[in-house]
């Protein structure tokens, strides 16, 4: 399910080198893609559901996809809605309809943050220099998203596959964790 | 000859791979697979270092982590790290190490000069002697106490090693690799649990790499070590981690390890990182620390050659080195015979085995007399001579009534001790489990447990090979199915050959020496004796803890390991008091020294804190921005010009964008979406400021309080649609607004319809300030009539900006026309290049947060956290006119209410002039009435906010004054140490007072 | 480091994510003009803030972003009961006395 995400949304960005180039681990930045804040209660849920083409997920730190977007559940009245960069207007406005008749808010945060996809059999080792959360795929399954804290800044993690994670950041924090990243990565390099 | 005392075969060593090493500059040849310490005692020597306090000569005592003595310093690609145990350090090729306290060296120390004048220094000598005069303490006793006292020599240099951190997860952590700790592991493995297995040592094995006589399952043990640890090695759910200290426990089974990564290798690869921190949660933990063995408390007990019986039985076993050539076996315990034979049948002469028991284990006594070796029972040693090395031992008898007599003398180069087995319960401990006296033991075990964790093998008093095997065996089963609630299949494997032992002996060994003058060492590195122990309670230290303060026995980094339960008994013989009655002290973290790099990590230099910069960020360094740093984030703080300093460039920063226009970033500020029908209800509730008949397109500065009343950020609100507004914050106060806001939300008005989402990196913000703003923005912006009419001051619209979706305010932080032009963050370096060519053309100025903060003074508008400090109300600051007087209730209406609030002579905000234009005053001095105060009068006011104005061509200053605004027009003082600078009182305004030039 | 039950992630989550935000279960007055300025400075500044079992506000601020509650031992820091924000507080008295049983019999 969410392997394809790598290719469709979060494609690595095309004028970018990776940041990150190793047999275990690679590290690339994604290109742009629209990422919509939805708050609301059930009834909103619901009725986003019916704009956005499939209905928001409910279970706790898990994310849904379809086609070419997600719905990420980040809080019991908080989503992230993904879709391609292009699409921004038309999915503002499906789900605008949608949502004319209940309350909601609905914020454009597609600058906001900056997106890496983590990839390779090391992925879980490098996030872990950072992340104090257990990334065993028994305990982190595929699909599961969450915000959570990457040393001292505030990340979003979401596992797309096994052995691919896509990590946002706000922009201005993004530097500080591929940084840490890549200079963890140095050992890897060791003879 | 090299390497006198090493065995021609025998241990754990590599004899096709000789290292070359150094101490104390002197080449020394040892082998791969030594430490320091084993190599040092295959090359004959002993003494290692002085002690602390008396700077005797001290030799290796241990072969483990508890060493006390052996502290030395190890130099590598010229930078040193001090203390390091010798024991622990593993020899590579060029190590180099120094031995620490003595001056000029070793042999010949001048600090020594302590131990002939000890009578001098008693217990708690410090604390009688240094107590008048009491200026004294600072100028003349500390800083000499200090330069002599410590070990070794902090490093200068920054440290260049690199350092890593991980966090882990497992269902079992087992700590130690002895026979209990590698069941452990493995029958956890085998019952399906992830493991982590960590020891100290570089291999595991822990007892049985120097264990020779027994066998498991009939193999050797070192066949056994190999196969159990081929197959942990091999299973996928295992994490196998040699050389690494599980130096912390701490709450809810969260465990600290110190991986020493490259610290044995000769030539590290500069990719690796020095020493890497683990930070486990554990779902269950294991403990198989082991146990170690005590020294015996004889008169001159620490001479260079005395050491642990287990010790030397290690040294000749796992690295092939006899400690002597004519060795005394001084024991109250069975383990000791046994490192008598192994020495006896590697070739090295026993000088005797004195047992202070009167009646050892016959079995021993006739191995022994087998081997032909010299038996004294209810015997010990009662003193030993030999300046460098122990050379002679005066033996006592010891009668039935415990009166002793001498029993000649024994020459001898080492004496082997063992006064039995302390089981190490530092790190139950650390999990705040409570040790109890166990009398069958007679020692300290864990007993109830705080969290989850269980103890194996002999830290928890089960001793004998296959007692151990089995306890840790059913350990880590019990382990693995409270975690995962699975079992497996595992196969216990069976040990014999290494028997139960017997024999113990806590406390001063009895002699019949001048007690009063002779030093029997009970803590070895803080040089405390047992004469201290019993001065401290003479002197009424009736507590362990007391007694432990008062002489320091146990304070040294092996947090007392070797000494407690000596010191212990020595006090309660004192006392007359059951040992239990006594108390044991508390082991804490660390148990091992750890460095600061491992704590540290890669959070130092450029990723000690997140550096945020903005997307004009780039394009400031090449035009030559100074930078400040305001929380995370860097500011342009100024855009200097030819050689230009500070004053000069903002002074030209201010002229410029008040005669024409500025550009200034103000990405940072915070940026909240606050959407829902009850959005305006919202900032009603949570603002001083009137919202709800705020228009469409329209803006209006907002003021936040707490409940108390008190300022806490302020800010321009826009309202974007009926159900939409654009909030701004301080940079500083983006993230607790934020929080504060959501704290209401869900907490008090769950009810109401709105929902708030960040948008401060969402948006790029450029600043466009004075009377040019208008030309430089208008080529680029679509959709919006920028008209003074259409768009008049505090008015937001959305448009394009470049083509680029932008909201548009019309706002101004300096009194000049202005707008700030918000774009999607990714477009903010575009659009930032392309109205800086626009300002740059129209002759306009860059400026930095210096320049906004004059322009601003100017102005007289606040800076929260500059004119307030969370006591300050609106009404300080003269800003009642941003209080909806209608509101029933918002944040801090009913605190405003509050009696001091609403007092007389509080401190309301004012301007200073200076009645020399030159002088500027300095930010946070104080302001009083009169010119020289006398002292101890409390002042009436402060400077919170002072520069130079261009503008103006003279100072300006803001101020804090009591009941100021009643003053204006006086004149008071601002005392300085050059003397009082007269000021006079003004309004806060300095510039344009009318406000018209924001309507340009 | 604690690890803390979200009651809205349903997870375990290391202290780090978290924020205490002091003593649960005061409530901002509805009609604050109407208070006294003793009721008002209770309600501003008096907190227990006892040794033993004490609840608290907790906030899951770098994962869920929500507020929640909890019972707290502050002796031993062991976490009693995490309930939602709106659930009542629970009968202190009863949950120390079940905790204190619960340890006894894990000591024995
Ligand atoms: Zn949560």
């Amino acid at each position: 399910m969410a392997e394809d995400m790598v290719t469709t949304l979060y494609a690595p960005d095309a004028g970018e080198e990776p940041l990150l180039s190793l047999p275990d681990v690679s590290m690339l930045k994604t290109a742009p893609v629209t990422r919509l804040s939805f708050r609301g209660r059930e009834e909103a849920r619901k009725a986003a559901g019916k704009g956005f083409g499939f209905a928001l997920p409910t279970k706790a730190l898990n994310a849904k996809t379809k086609d070419d977007k997600a719905a990420l559940w980040l809080g019991p009245d908080e989503w992230l809605l993904l879709a391609q960069d292009d699409a921004l207007e038309t999915t503002l406005s499906s789900l605008e309809k949608a949502l004319s008749e209940t309350p909601h808010a609905l914020v454009d945060v597609s600058h906001r943050q900056d997106a890496i996809l983590v990839t390779g059999s090391k992925a879980t080792w490098l996030l872990n220099v950072g992340i104090a959360i257990d990334l065993h795929i028994d305990a982190f399954a595929v699909g599961t998203v969450t915000r959570t804290l990457f040393n001292k800044a505030p990340i979003m993690l979401w596992r797309v596959s096994e052995d691919s994670f896509v990590v946002e950041a706000w922009g201005s924090f993004m530097d500080y964790v591929s940084g840490i990243m890549i200079e963890a990565a140095e050992e890897l390099k060791a003879a | 000859m090299s390497q006198p005392f090493r065995l021609e075969k025998g241990g754990r060593i590599d004899r096709n791979a000789s290292v070359t090493f150094s101490f104390d500059g002197e080449e020394l040849e040892g082998y791969q697979g030594d430490t320091l310490a084993s190599a040092l005692l295959a090359n004959g020597q002993h003494l290692v270092g002085r002690s602390f306090k008396y700077h005797r000569p001290r030799g290796i005592v241990t072969a483990g982590s508890e060493e006390p003595n052996a502290l030395v310093s190890i130099h590598r690609k010229g930078d040193q790290t001090p203390n390091i145990r010798a024991t622990q350090v593993e020899l590579y090729e060029g190590l180099e190490a120094t031995s620490q306290n003595r001056f000029p060296s070793l042999g010949f120390d001048v600090g020594a000069i302590n131990d002939i004048l000890s009578p001098l220094f008693p217990a708690g000598f410090y604390y009688k002697t240094f107590m008048w005069p009491k200026s004294f303490w600072d100028r003349v006793y500390e800083p000499i106490i200090r330069s002599a006292a410590g070990l070794g020599y902090a490093p200068k240099n920054p440290d260049h090693d690199r350092y890593a951190n991980t966090y882990a997860h497992c269902d079992v952590l087992v700590i130690g690799s002895g026979p209990a700790g590698l069941a452990a592991a493995l029958s956890a493995a085998e019952s399906g649990a992830r493991v982590i297995l960590c020891d100290e040592q570089a291999e595991f094995g822990g007892s049985l790499l120097s264990e020779t006589t027994s066998t498991i399952d009939g193999l050797a043990p070192a066949e056994w070590i190999v196969k159990t640890v081929t197959t942990l090695a091999g299973m996928d759910n295992v994490t196998l981690l040699p050389r690494t200290t599980a130096f912390g426990y701490f709450a809810q089974n969260f465990v600290s390890l110190a991986e020493r990564v490259t610290e044995h290798l000769a030539q590290p690869d500069a990719k690796l990182p020095r020493e890497r921190l683990w930070q486990v949660r554990a779902k269950e933990v294991v403990i198989a620390a082991g146990s170690i063995e005590r020294p015996m408390v004889f008169p001159e007990n620490d001479r260079p050659g005395i050491m642990h019986a287990e010790a030397g039985r290690t040294y000749l076993n796992r690295y092939g080195v006899k400690v002597g050539d004519k060795v005394l076996v001084a024991t109250a315990c069975d383990s000791a015979w046994q490192a008598a034979f192994d020495l006896a049948d590697a070739g090295t002469e026993i000088a005797a085995i004195a047992d202070l028991r009167p009646n050892p284990p016959e079995s021993l006594v006739s191995i022994a007399k087998a081997r032909g070796i010299r038996v004294e029972t209810a015997c010990s040693v009662t003193g030993t001579s030999g300046r460098k090395r122990v050379s002679k031992a005066l033996l006592g008898r010891i009668s039935e009534s415990g009166s002793v007599s001498a029993a000649g003398e024994v020459a001898c180069d080492a004496i082997l001790m063992s006064a039995g087995w302390t089981p190490t319960v530092s790190t139950y401990s650390q999990s705040r489990g409570k040790v109890v006296w166990n009398e069958e033991a007679q020692a300290f075990l864990p007993g109830v447990h705080v969290q989850n964790e269980r103890s194996a093998g002999t830290c928890q008093g089960v001793f004998g090979l296959d007692a151990v095997l089995k306890d840790g065996y059913a350990a880590g089963e019990d382990a693995a199915k409270a975690a995962t609630g699975k079992t497996g299949k595992v196969t216990y494997s069976i040990g014999s050959g290494d028997e139960m032992i017997s024999g113990t002996f806590m406390g001063e060994i009895p002699h019949d020496r001048d007690a009063s003058r002779v030093k029997a060492f009970v803590d070895y590195q803080n040089d405390v004796t047992a004469k201290d122990v019993k001065l401290a309670v003479r002197e009424g230290m009736h507590s362990i803890e007391h007694i432990k303060r008062y002489t320091t026995t146990g304070m040294a980094t092996d947090q007392g390991r070797l000494s407690n339960i000596n010191a212990l008994a020595i006090a309660s013989k004192a006392l007359d008091k059951p040992l239990t009655a006594v108390g044991l002290t508390t082991f804490r973290q660390p148990y091992t020294p750890t460095t600061f790099g491992t704590f540290a990590g890669q959070s130092r230099g450029q990723f000690f804190d997140p550096v945020r910069k903005t997307p004009s960020h780039d394009w400031a360094v090449d035009r030559g921005a100074e930078f400040e740093d305001v929380g995370q984030w860097k500011r342009a703080w100024f855009f200097p010009q030819d050689n230009e300093d500070m004053h000069a460039a903002v002074a030209r920063e201010c002229k410029i964008a008040r005669e024409k226009v500025g550009l200034f970033d103000a990405s940072t500020l915070g940026k909240i979406e606050v959407v829902g029908p009850d959005a305006a209800e919202f900032l009603e509730r949570m603002y001083t400021n009137p919202w709800k008949k705020l228009g469409v397109g329209r803006c209006r500065y907002g003021l936040m309080l707490n409940d108390a009343g008190f300022i806490i950020d302020d800010g321009v609100v826009g309202r974007i649609a009926e159900d939409r507004f654009h909030v701004t914050t301080t940079t500083g106060g983006a993230a607790h607004v934020f929080a504060t806001m959501e704290d209401y939300l869900q907490t008090e008005w769950p009810e109401l319809d709105v929902w708030i989402t960040s948008t401060t990196e969402q948006y790029a913000v450029a600043a466009i300030q004075g009377p040019l703003a208008r030309e430089v923005i208008a080529p680029f912006i679509e959709g919006i009539d920028l008209s003074a009419e259409a768009f008049s001051h505090m008015s937001v619209a959305t448009g394009t900006f470049c083509g680029v979706p932008c909201r548009l305010f019309r706002i101004s932080f300096t009194g000049e026309l202005g707008f700030e032009v918000n774009v999607p963050r990714r477009h903010g370096e575009m659009v930032w290049k392309t109205l800086a060519a626009e300002v740059e053309k129209r002759g306009g100025v860059f400026y930095g947060t210096e320049t906004m903060h004059v322009l601003r003074a100017e102005k007289g508008y606040i800076i929260v956290g500059q004119e307030t400090d969370g006591t300050v109300t609106p009404d300080d600051c003269g800003m009642n006119w941003a209080i909806g007087k209608k509101k029933h209730d918002f944040v801090g209406k009913r605190g405003l209410a509050r009696p001091d609030l609403v007092a007389e002579n509080r401190k309301q905000l004012v301007g200073l002039l200076t009645t020399d234009p030159k002088v500027v005053l300095e930010e946070g001095a104080q302001v009083t009435t009169s010119a020289n105060p006398a002292k101890g009068t409390p002042a009436d006011g402060h400077v919170t906010s002072s520069y130079h104005s261009a503008t103006l061509g003279r100072s300006i200053a803001l101020a804090m004054v009591k009941n100021g605004r009643a003053l204006e027009g006086e004149t008071l003082y601002v005392p300085m140490p050059e003397g009082s600078i007269p000021v006079k009182i003004t309004g806060t305004v300095f510039f344009d007072k009318e406000g018209e030039r924001l309507n340009g | 480091m604690l690890l803390i039950h979200c009651p809205y992630c349903e997870t375990e989550r290391p202290e780090l994510e978290f924020v205490c935000r002091g003593e649960a279960h005061i409530a901002r007055p509805q009609d604050p003009s109407s208070q006294t300025d003793e009721q008002w400075a209770e309600y501003l500044y008096l907190r227990e803030n006892h040794k033993g079992i004490y609840a608290e506000r907790w906030r899951h601020i770098h994962g869920c972003g929500r507020f929640f509650n909890a019972v707290r031992d502050t002796v031993s820091d062991k976490f009693l009961s995490i309930y939602k924000t709106g659930e009542p507080k629970p009968d202190l008295d009863a949950l120390a006395a079940r905790f204190a049983k619960s340890s006894a019999e894990a000591k024995k």
